[in-house]
């Protein structure tokens, strides 16, 4: 258990390391240089650009060796410092960031786990019975194909422009103030539902296929064999089969991170919910760097600390992890 | 060596079942427990037998027909102006857009520039993925443990992230370069498939005795290991295919898609910037992800219809 643990711990340190590394790394490995990007939008004469281009570098510290730059950017991120915005001019990145988080994890957070264990359950179901089967698998391939700037898209035009049923953007009612009545929280929940359903199906139909599929193999097993051998009845094999499938399922819950996220930036979008994705939407349309770097490295922090999180719980779950000295499942 | 040939399992991790995730979708099966089919009449006679695979292939046939005929069959071109926010009618088959361009023309474009996206991603992802997992697999050892580390690393780094801060830098951003990247992006969902399959065929005996033979690794990865892994190899590939689809219609909804044409993803998000929803234009912003959602589709349960051929264990069921 301490080898596991000790693995994972290396792992995520050194993808920390590389995360933030890449994050500074792109900047500067880039065709031209910050500054020159920055002075490329305004029209500037030639003699002004030069005097120009000598301040902001000298400013920006990009005129100093590149160890020299790599050593301030790490000096900076642990002081929790990630500069200026751009796009919100005197606000620190950082704030920005904090007041978006919030809002990203209320959508993610119940998201992934009603789709983990809803597609579970229904994935369960549908390897014991096969005429649920049969629309829980072409179902679950076709929300499984649903590009997620669609259904972004489908969801608010037919629930809301349609049949008014729901709100379409924004985190709650333009015409009131955050305060903790009653008006205002179920404002929120109404304009947080649609945005929630989006990431909530797409992820469903992965869940359920993955379910199902493992069940049936592990149905097969030679386990399972064994224990109809023994004259076990269908029942326990199938909860015994169901509790095998549970492992990979929650491996591929801390490998399905990525995708989910990238799914949830789609959706904040086309809502219009001001978490990290309308955030770094608002940084490219505005060609913030510092803000676009900032929320990098903090999705990178997010998905190490989530997957953190599952390996905890994968240890508490499988007792392998704990009794023999075995590595991490591939 | 007896336990090895029942088992299978011995070399990697132990009794974890050889179920492989890619991009988020479980492949439940692993080639190397069933044996080959030798004769490719065999192979053709299941392919056609299965509905599934008859079924997604067909359709996916019908949307690269759609692709590669779509430009021709169009009356009109992407970039020609007519009556702006027409709905669909005899002359525009799907309707204009906000400023005007034919739906029809920019939806046809697009398929095609998801496919090259699509094709391009799982090329590189492939090829960067299966130098590494044979690598891994196949030596062990230090070298397994250093790209095990790198690839555990990369997994963890959100592709679509990672890619919008390298296209914010771009000032040009073309399909071929979105399509590398985004391969060299999800290359860890290969090796991982690729290393643990290397793991269990190495140990085998007709790997040993060519080994015995003297014949040098790199040849005897790609003459004995390779093609005992190439169906679940193009399975894993499909897959890939599909999920490098999907993701680069999110990143060119963030605008962030080709500069030098319309893409799927381009098109919804014009359709959100111009308020295509409150302007009821649904037109513009159904077809193209109604066609991507069919494209990924089909490939999914092609996909699944393909595995049951390769694998006679789940053709029985």
């Amino acid at each position: 258990m301490r080898r596991y643990l000790t693995r994972k711990l290396i792992t995520y340190v050194l993808a920390f390391f590389v995360g933030a590394t890449i994050d500074w790394g792109i900047p500067h490995l880039m065709p031209g240089n910050p500054v020159q990007l920055y002075l490329s939008k305004f029209q500037l004469q030639p003699g002004g650009y030069a005097a120009l281009y000598k301040t902001m570098s000298e400013a920006f510290g990009t005129s100093l060796p590149l160890w020299d730059q790599y050593w301030h950017f790490w000096a900076g991120l642990v002081h929790g410092d990630l500069g200026v915005s751009i796009y919100d001019f005197p606000a620190r990145v950082t704030t920005l960031i904090f007041d978006a988080i919030p809002y990203t994890l209320a959508l993610l957070v119940p998201a992934i786990a009603a789709s983990y264990v809803l597609g579970n359950r229904l994935g369960a179901a549908a390897a014991r019975r096969r005429s649920l089967d049969n629309t829980v698998l072409p179902a679950g391939y076709v929300l499984q194909a649903i590009p997620y700037p669609w259904l972004a898209l489908a969801l608010p035009y037919l629930l809301g422009e349609i049949w008014h049923v729901f709100p379409v953007s924004g985190p709650y009612d333009q015409t009131l103030l955050p305060a903790l009545t009653w008006t205002f929280i179920s404002s929120l929940l109404y304009h947080w539902f649609l945005p929630f359903l989006t990431v909530f199906l797409v992820s469903l139909g992965g869940w359920a296929i993955g379910m199902r599929n493992l069940v049936i193999y592990e149905l097969e097993n030679d386990s399972s064999r064994y224990m109809r051998a023994l004259g076990a009845r269908e029942r326990l094999v199938r909860r015994y089969a169901y509790r095998s499938a549970s492992l990979p399922q929650l491996s591929g819950l801390a490998l399905a991170l990525g995708v989910v996220i990238g799914g949830n930036i789609v959706t904040e979008i086309a809502f219009h919910y001001p978490g990290l994705g309308l955030l770094i939407y608002n940084a490219i349309e505005d060609e913030d760097y510092f803000l676009l770097q900032g929320i990098f490295i903090f999705i990178v922090i997010g998905v190490l600390l989530a997957n953190f999180i599952i390996d905890l719980v994968y240890l508490s779950v499988d007792p392998r992890t704990r009794v023999s000295m075995q590595g991490a499942p591939a | 060596m007896s336990e090895v040939l029942s088992g299978g399992t011995a070399a990697g991790s132990p009794a974890e079942p050889t179920v492989t995730q890619v991009a988020g979708t479980v492949l439940p099966s692993a080639a190397t427990t069933t044996p080959p089919l030798r004769r490719r009449g065999d192979l053709l006679y299941y392919s056609l037998r299965n509905s599934k695979l008859v079924f997604g292939a067909s359709l996916e046939l019908l949307f690269v027909l759609a692709a590669i005929l779509g430009p021709v069959i169009s009356p009109h071109g992407t970039t020609e102006f007519f009556l702006p926010r027409q709905p669909p009618s005899a002359q525009h088959w799907m309707g204009t857009d906000y400023f005007g361009h034919d739906v029809f023309a920019q939806l046809v474009n697009g398929l095609q520039l998801s496919y090259l996206v699509g094709a391009l991603g799982a090329l590189c992802a492939a090829l960067v993925g299966m130098a590494l997992g044979f690598a891994a697999g196949y030596r062990g050892g230090l070298l397994d443990d250093v790209l095990q580390m790198i690839t555990n690393i990369m997994v963890m780094i959100p592709s679509l992230v990672l890619l919008v801060v390298i296209g914010a830098y771009l000032k040009t951003r073309g399909v071929v370069f979105e399509g590398v990247f985004i391969g060299l992006t999800t290359w860890p969902w290969v090796a991982r498939a690729v290393r643990a399959q290397t793991f269990t065929l190495r140990s085998r005996e007709f790997v040993d005795l060519a080994r015995l033979s003297g014949r040098r690794a790199s040849s005897i990865v790609v003459r004995d290991i390779a093609p005992n892994m190439a169906s679940y190899l193009f399975l894993v590939v499909i897959l890939l295919f599909g999920s490098a689809m999907l993701l680069a219609a999110s990143y060119d909804f963030l605008g962030l898609g080709p500069t030098n044409g319309i893409s799927l993803g381009t098109m919804m998000n014009q359709s959100m910037l111009w308020s295509a929803l409150q302007l009821k234009i649904w037109w513009w912003f159904v077809p193209p992800g109604l066609v991507l959602t069919g494209m990924v589709a089909a490939l999914l349960i092609a996909n699944v219809g393909l595995d049951e051929v390769f694998n006679p264990r789940l053709r029985e069921q």
